[in-house]
C-alpha cells in the first residue's frame, strides 16, 4: 500500500512539475504561437535568440513567457504583438520591435486584458505604436523594462505605459521616451509609480486622470512636449520627483487640474516653463519642494482652495507667482524666495518683514501676455516697487509672513 | 580724424574717468562671479545693469565731453581742418573709449572665471556687443542734444530726459498701451514697438537668448521666429546699427549749418 501511494505521489509530483518548452528557428516548435498552443498553465516558454516575426499572438494560459539575449520578435509594422488575457502570467527579457500604427485600433506591443497578478519585467519595447497597453487589470507589476519609439506628433503616435481602469499595480524603473505619453494612468486606483525615467514624450512624460489613491515617486520626467498632467483625482502622493527641462510654450513642469486632497512634496523643478500649474486644486499641500529658474514657479488659475505653500525653494525664477484673482484661500509659509529683500535683525533665520510673491507686472501679464516682452525692464522694476510698497492690484493678504532667509533644501 | 580720435581718447584716459568706469566694470564683475559663481546666471544680473547704465553713462560722457572740450573744439575749427573730421574723431574718441572699458572691464573677470569653458560665451559675446551698441548709440544721441543746445544745463536737462525717456518712460507708454488696446492683436506692434527704442531692442536680444522665449506663448512664437533666425539677428542688428547711423547722420548735418 505504501508503495502505491508513493508511485501515486511521485506521478502527480511530475504532472504538477512545469515543463519548459524552448522556442527556437531551427527547434521543432520554431514559432511562439505553436508553443503556446502546446503549453499549459505554470509551464514555462523560453525562446532562444532569433528573430521571429509574429503578429497576434493570444497568450490564455498562465505561462512564463521569457528569452534569452537577441530573441527578438517582429510585429513587422501589421498590427499588435503579444495579446494576454490569462491570470498569473510572467514576461520577461524579450525584446519586442516594429508594431503597427493605426488610427482606429490600439495596436500594442504587449495587450494584456482583464488579468491578474502578472509580471512584466526587462522587456525591450523598440519603434512601437502602444507599448504596454494593460486593461480592467489588477495587481501587476511592471519593473525595468525599456520602451521607445521615435514619435513626431500626437496624432498618430501612441502611449508607452497606458493603463485603463486597473488597480493595484506597481510601475518600477521602467525609461520610456519618444513616445506620445511616457506613462498614461486612466482610472487606476491604489498603484505605485516610482523610480521610472521618462523623457523626450511628444505630450506628456506622465498623464493621469480619474486615478484616485495613487503614489508617484522618485520618478524623472525630462524634456517632455508638455511635462506632466494630472488631473481630476483624489488622494495622490507625489515625492521627490524631478520635473526638468520641459520648456516650450505649453509646457508644464507638472499641470494639475481638479485636484483635490494631495501631498507634493520633496519635488525638484528645473527650467520649466511654467514649474506647477493649477486649476481647480484644493487642499494640496506642497512642502519641500524646490523650484528653480523656472518661467513662472507657481501659475494658479481660478478655483483654488486651502492650498498651502511651506518650506519650499523658490530659486531664481523669471516670476514667482501668477495669481489671476484677488481672493485668496491659499496659504504661503515658511517658504524661502531667492528675491527677497528683507531683512533678519534678530538672526532667527526667518525674514522679519513678509514677503509678496505676486509682483504687479506678473498681474498684468496674466491680462496682458504681451506684456511680456517687458520682462527685465527698468520700468517693470520700478511699478513692482511700488506695488511691493502698497499693494493695489495684487491680492494684500498673499504673502509670506515668515519667508526663510536660507535655502531649506539643499539636496539639489 | 586718426589724429583727433588719437587725441580725444587720450583726452579721456588722461582724464581718469575711463579708468575709474573701467574699474566699475571690473568689480562688477569679479563681485558677480564671486557671489554667483554661475557665468549664465551673472549673465543675466549684467543684462540688466548694462540695459540701464551703459545708455546713461555714454549719454552723460557725451554732453559732458562736448560741452568741456568745446574751447578747443572751436580752437580747432579755426584751423583749415575739416569739421566733420573734427567731430567724428571726437565722437568715435569717446565711443571707443567706453567701449574698451566695457569690454576690458567685464572680459577679464569672466575670461579668468572660466567663460571659455562655459555655455555661456555666446551670450556673453552677444551682451558685449550690445552693450557696444548702445556706447555708440547714445553718445551719439547726446552730441546731437549737445549740438543743438547752447546752454549747458538745458543740455544736460534734455540729455538726461533723453535716456530717461527710452530706459523708462517709453516701456511705460508701451505698457500702458498693451493694457488699453488688449482685445486687438498685439504681436505685430509690440514687435514694432521695440524697434523704436535701442534699449529695448538690446533687451529683447538678449533676454530671447536666456529666458524669456518660452513664457512669452504666442507673441513668443512670432517674437522667437523673428529674432531666433539669422534672418530676425541680421535685421535686428542693422537696426542697431541704424541707430548709429542716423544720429551720426544728422550730426553732421547739423555741423554743415552750425554757426559756432
Amino acid at each position: 500500500m505504501k508503495k502505491v501511494t508513493f508511485f501515486f505521489l511521485l506521478f502527480s509530483i511530475t504532472l504538477l512539475q512545469a515543463k519548459k518548452i524552448e522556442v527556437c528557428k531551427s527547434c521543432e516548435i520554431s514559432t511562439i504561437k505553436k508553443a503556446l498552443e502546446l503549453a499549459e498553465n505554470g509551464d514555462e516558454i523560453f525562446i532562444k535568440k532569433g528573430v521571429y516575426k509574429e503578429n497576434d499572438i493570444e497568450v490564455n494560459k498562465a505561462v512564463t513567457i521569457s528569452g534569452e539575449e537577441g530573441s527578438i520578435i517582429d510585429g513587422s509594422f501589421k498590427s499588435g504583438v503579444l495579446h494576454i488575457t490569462s491570470d498569473n502570467f510572467v514576461l520577461k527579457n524579450i525584446k519586442i520591435i516594429n508594431v503597427g500604427v493605426s488610427y482606429t485600433k490600439d495596436f500594442a506591443a504587449v495587450k494584456v486584458v482583464k488579468c491578474k497578478n502578472f509580471t512584466i519585467q526587462n522587456i525591450v519595447l523598440d519603434q512601437i505604436f502602444f507599448g504596454i497597453l494593460i486593461e480592467k487589470s489588477h495587481y501587476g507589476k511592471i519593473i525595468g523594462n525599456k520602451l521607445s519609439s521615435t514619435a513626431k506628433d500626437e496624432a498618430n503616435s501612441g502611449n508607452g505605459i497606458h493603463i485603463w481602469h486597473s488597480s493595484n499595480m506597481i510601475v518600477d524603473s521602467n525609461e520610456v521616451f519618444g513616445m506620445r505619453d511616457g506613462i498614461y494612468f486612466e482610472f487606476v486606483t491604489e498603484s505605485k509609480v516610482h523610480n521610472n525615467n521618462s523623457h523626450n514624450n511628444v505630450r506628456y512624460g506622465l498623464h493621469f486622470m480619474f486615478s484616485n489613491n495613487d503614489t508617484y515617486y522618485k520618478n524623472i520626467f525630462k524634456n517632455n512636449g508638455a511635462g506632466v498632467a494630472v488631473m481630476f483625482s483624489k488622494f495622490i502622493t507625489m515625492y521627490q520627483n524631478k520635473f526638468l527641462d520641459n520648456w516650450g510654450s505649453a509646457s508644464y513642469g507638472l499641470l494639475l487640474k481638479e485636484i483635490y486632497d494631495t501631498q507634493i512634496y520633496d519635488n525638484l523643478f528645473q527650467e520649466n516653463t511654467i514649474g506647477i500649474k493649477g486649476e481647480g486644486c484644493t487642499r494640496i499641500n506642497y512642502k519641500n519642494n524646490t523650484f528653480l529658474r523656472n518661467g513662472w514657479a507657481i501659475k494658479i488659475a481660478g478655483a483654488c482652495y486651502t492650498n498651502i505653500f511651506e518650506k519650499n525653494d523658490f530659486m531664481h525664477n523669471s516670476l514667482d507667482l501668477a495669481y489671476n484673482t484677488k481672493v485668496n484661500d491659499n496659504k504661503f509659509e515658511n517658504n524661502h524666495w531667492s528675491e527677497y529683500t528683507g531683512y533678519d535683525l534678530d538672526k532667527d533665520g526667518v525674514g522679519d518683514i513678509p514677503y509678496r510673491p505676486v509682483k504687479l507686472f506678473s498681474y498684468v501679464v496674466n491680462k496682458t501676455p504681451e506684456a511680456l516682452v517687458l520682462l527685465r525692464s527698468l520700468f517693470v522694476d520700478i511699478i513692482n516697487f511700488s506695488e511691493k510698497v502698497s499693494p493695489v492690484f495684487t491680492p494684500d493678504d498673499l504673502m509670506d509672513k515668515k519667508p526663510i532667509m536660507n535655502r531649506i533644501n539643499d539636496r539639489f | 580724424m586718426l589724429k583727433i580720435l588719437k587725441y580725444s581718447f587720450y583726452d579721456l584716459m588722461r582724464s581718469r574717468w575711463s579708468y575709474v568706469y573701467f574699474l566699475f566694470y571690473l568689480l562688477l564683475g569679479f563681485v558677480l562671479l564671486f557671489l554667483n559663481n554661475d557665468v549664465n546666471k551673472a549673465v543675466i544680473t549684467l543684462m540688466n545693469i548694462i540695459i540701464v547704465l551703459t545708455p546713461l553713462i555714454g549719454t552723460i560722457f557725451g554732453v559732458m565731453y562736448y560741452y568741456n572740450s568745446k574751447e578747443f573744439t572751436e580752437l580747432l575749427l579755426a584751423q583749415p581742418i575739416n569739421r566733420k573730421k573734427i567731430f567724428m574723431g571726437q565722437y568715435l574718441g569717446i565711443s571707443i573709449s567706453l567701449t574698451l572699458s566695457l569690454v576690458l572691464g567685464l572680459g577679464i573677470p569672466f575670461v579668468l572665471y572660466g567663460l571659455f569653458k562655459s555655455a555661456a560665451i555666446f551670450n556673453f559675446g552677444l551682451l558685449l556687443v550690445v552693450g557696444s551698441f548702445l556706447n555708440f548709440i547714445f553718445v551719439a544721441l547726446s552730441y546731437n542734444i549737445a549740438l543743438s543746445t547752447e546752454n549747458k544745463i538745458k543740455g544736460f536737462g534734455y540729455a538726461i530726459l533723453m535716456w530717461l525717456f527710452l530706459a523708462v518712460i517709453y516701456d511705460g507708454v508701451f505698457l500702458i498701451s498693451l493694457v488699453m488696446f488688449d482685445e486687438y492683436p498685439l504681436d505685430k506692434f509690440s514687435l514694432i514697438a521695440t524697434m523704436f527704442n535701442p534699449i529695448d531692442l538690446s533687451r529683447i536680444l538678449i533676454l530671447l537668448k536666456l529666458d524669456i522665449s518660452a513664457l512669452l506663448g504666442y507673441t513668443g512664437a512670432v517674437f522667437r521666429k523673428f529674432f531666433g533666425t539669422n534672418l530676425g539677428m541680421v535685421l535686428s542688428m542693422s537696426i542697431l546699427i541704424l541707430w548709429v547711423i542716423i544720429p551720426v547722420t544728422r550730426i553732421n548735418f547739423k555741423l554743415k549749418n552750425k554757426d559756432f
